[in-house]
């Protein structure tokens, strides 16, 4: 693009792009995020009354802010790449699954498997979250400010689990690689889920991820690191009852 | 998948919406189950007066004249209300199992859906708007209620197979999952001397929590032992003359959503199913903990 165009582009008033899921439907929404051309002026979305509807901005691929006034159902923001999603309310199961890229940030609780395989980005959950957080997560990272419930993290294979409360029972069950990173207590640990040394990095780390879910007043070192004994990667008759 | 709702009122003045207010949560979940649907209602009991809801696939030539039979055969006056395939008959609390024995005796067609001092209970193939529209459920008043769409998993999609499960006096019971023992139990409850209408995993759960409670168990200690006596996927939520409770299997896998104000409690499977109860923006919105029991009572 040339460059009088940008700087034309950075002087216009760019109302937000509001869609009332009261009067347009969900289809319509997702349709015309999905029409979003790279480069597009159109960087500011705001959702009204979504109602616990599922699917909400699922699959965006362009880098636009969707600010979503309400709670919604299942999948808001699955698949998505490069957006910023805030969620002011709850969010219902599979908040963020898949994601690729860019961040979603749930003002309330969430519902269960939150952040479910994602692959990248950053998923902050700002109330607590329930079972299965991060289940499969392969790569995102996820911040969640208060306690998560049971089974999180199970088969959890890259990425980055910050809890800021308590982990239900079977965090981190069949763990490969993720790192998890709880303040609070630990119902019980999954098979072959084992608390961790905290080394430098993994403090640098943290902090990181902290300053990147916007949290202060809380210390890397008030966490505890969990993460995988490897006993699991190659099958062996003593662990049959781990199975 | 399957959709459940429950709302259990506490500020009196809601009762006349009771109705009208279930039925547009569980219109909502519709696509959470589109076999067939049902709603029980309790409402406001009155002096000497037991109701039991039957149901026939041929309304016209079972309920005609059923009044004047039934009242000849237990000696006590009774009156029957119509709506589409479901009657109501009402008589004195203490004819109501005389009355229950005469109904099969008279008309061994005719199936009953539930039986108590205050619950009704409608049930029937088909979308939760079509049940709702039959039976004219959203003028109906009361205390509290359940209902269930259903896609159908473990039995076959039939009037019987629906949900609400009465298998005791006010007691029904929804549910969300599947039970993977329900035919241990049912051989068990039947040594028992329970009595079963179809193969549903759902009745065994119904007829378990009846069977506790005749034990002499409350309806919290009852919920407590299906942790415990039924294996599967569950997320029950049941009612009771003054109660309504809820359950759901340590797993905890099937979706469930609460809330609760000064005016009532209300479950969904989903959130969308609360969003249009009165002052749902400021309930406590909870996802209610696996392998806990909670319940609430008049």
């Amino acid at each position: 693009m040339p460059a009088t165009k940008l700087s034309k582009a950075a002087t216009q008033d760019h109302a937000s792009r509001i869609f009332d899921l009261d009067v347009s439907s969900l289809r319509e929404l997702n349709q015309a995020l999905h029409n979003l051309a790279p480069g597009s002026n159109e960087t500011a979305w705001e959702v009204l009354h979504p109602k616990g509807s599922h699917s909400v901005a699922v699959g965006v691929d362009q880098p636009v802010t969707i600010d979503v006034r309400g709670s919604v159902g299942y999948y808001c923001g699955g698949m998505n790449s490069g957006s910023t999603i805030t969620v002011h309310g709850s969010a219902g199961p599979g908040v963020g699954e898949n994601m690729m890229s860019g961040s979603i940030i749930v003002k309330g609780d969430a519902s269960q498997y939150a952040g479910a395989t994602g692959k990248g980005g950053l998923l902050v959950i700002e109330g607590n979250a329930s079972s299965r957080c991060g289940i499969s997560m392969k790569g995102i990272d996820i911040v969640v400010h208060g306690n998560i419930g049971h089974m999180s993290a199970f088969m959890a294979q890259s990425g980055n689990l910050v809890v800021l409360g308590d982990a239900g029972d079977a965090l981190g069950d069949s763990i490969y690689e993720a790192r998890l990173f709880v303040r609070g207590k630990v119902d019980s640990l999954g098979a072959d889920c084992i608390a961790k040394e905290m080394r430098p990095e993994h403090l640098e780390l943290l902090q990181g991820l902290l300053d990147r879910a916007g949290i202060t007043g809380v210390k890397p070192s008030e966490f505890k690191r969990y993460g995988s004994a490897r006993t699991l990667y190659n099958f062996n008759i003593d662990n049959a009852d781990a199975y | 998948m399957c959709g459940i709702v429950g709302l259990f009122l506490k500020d009196k003045s809601l009762e006349p919406q009771l109705g009208s207010m279930l039925s547009q949560m569980l219109i909502s979940l519709s696509d959470r189950g589109p076999d067939s649907a049902g709603i029980a209602i309790y409402g406001a009991p009155s002096k000497n007066e037991a109701k039991i809801t039957i149901q026939s696939a041929k309304p016209e030539r079972d309920f005609r004249g059923l009044d004047t039979e039934l009242a000849k055969a237990i000696g006590t006056p009774v009156s029957i209300a119509v709506k589409s395939t479901h009657a109501v008959v009402r008589t004195t609390p203490a004819k109501i199992d005389e009355a229950r024995e005469a109904i099969q005796a008279l008309r061994p067609d005719i199936r009953i859906m539930g039986a108590g001092d205050v619950v009704e209970i409608y049930k029937e193939v088909g979308l939760p708007e079509a049940v709702v529209d039959r039976f004219d459920v959203r003028s109906m008043t009361g205390t509290h209620g359940i209902g269930h769409t259903r896609m159908a998993t473990e039995s076959a999609v039939t009037t019987m197979g629906a949900h609400p499960f009465s298998t005791g006096a006010d007691q029904c019971l929804v549910h969300n999952g599947s039970l993977s023992n329900h035919n241990n139990v049912r051989r068990e409850l039947v040594r028992e001397g329970m009595k079963f209408e179809t193969e549903n995993d759902t009745e065994v759960a119904a007829a378990y929590l009846s069977s506790q409670m005749a034990h002499g168990k409350n309806l919290g200690e009852a919920l407590e032992g299906t942790l415990s006596d039924l294996d599967g996927f569950f997320t029950f939520v049941v009612g009771t003359k003054n109660g309504f409770g809820v359950v759901r299997d340590p797993i905890a896998c099937k979706p469930a959503v609460m809330a609760e104000t000064d005016q009532y409690v209300a479950f969904g499977s989903e959130y969308r199913a609360l969003t249009k109860l009165p002052g749902i923006d400021n309930a406590r919105v909870w996802e209610p903990e696996p392998a806990t029991v909670y319940f609430w009572e008049h």
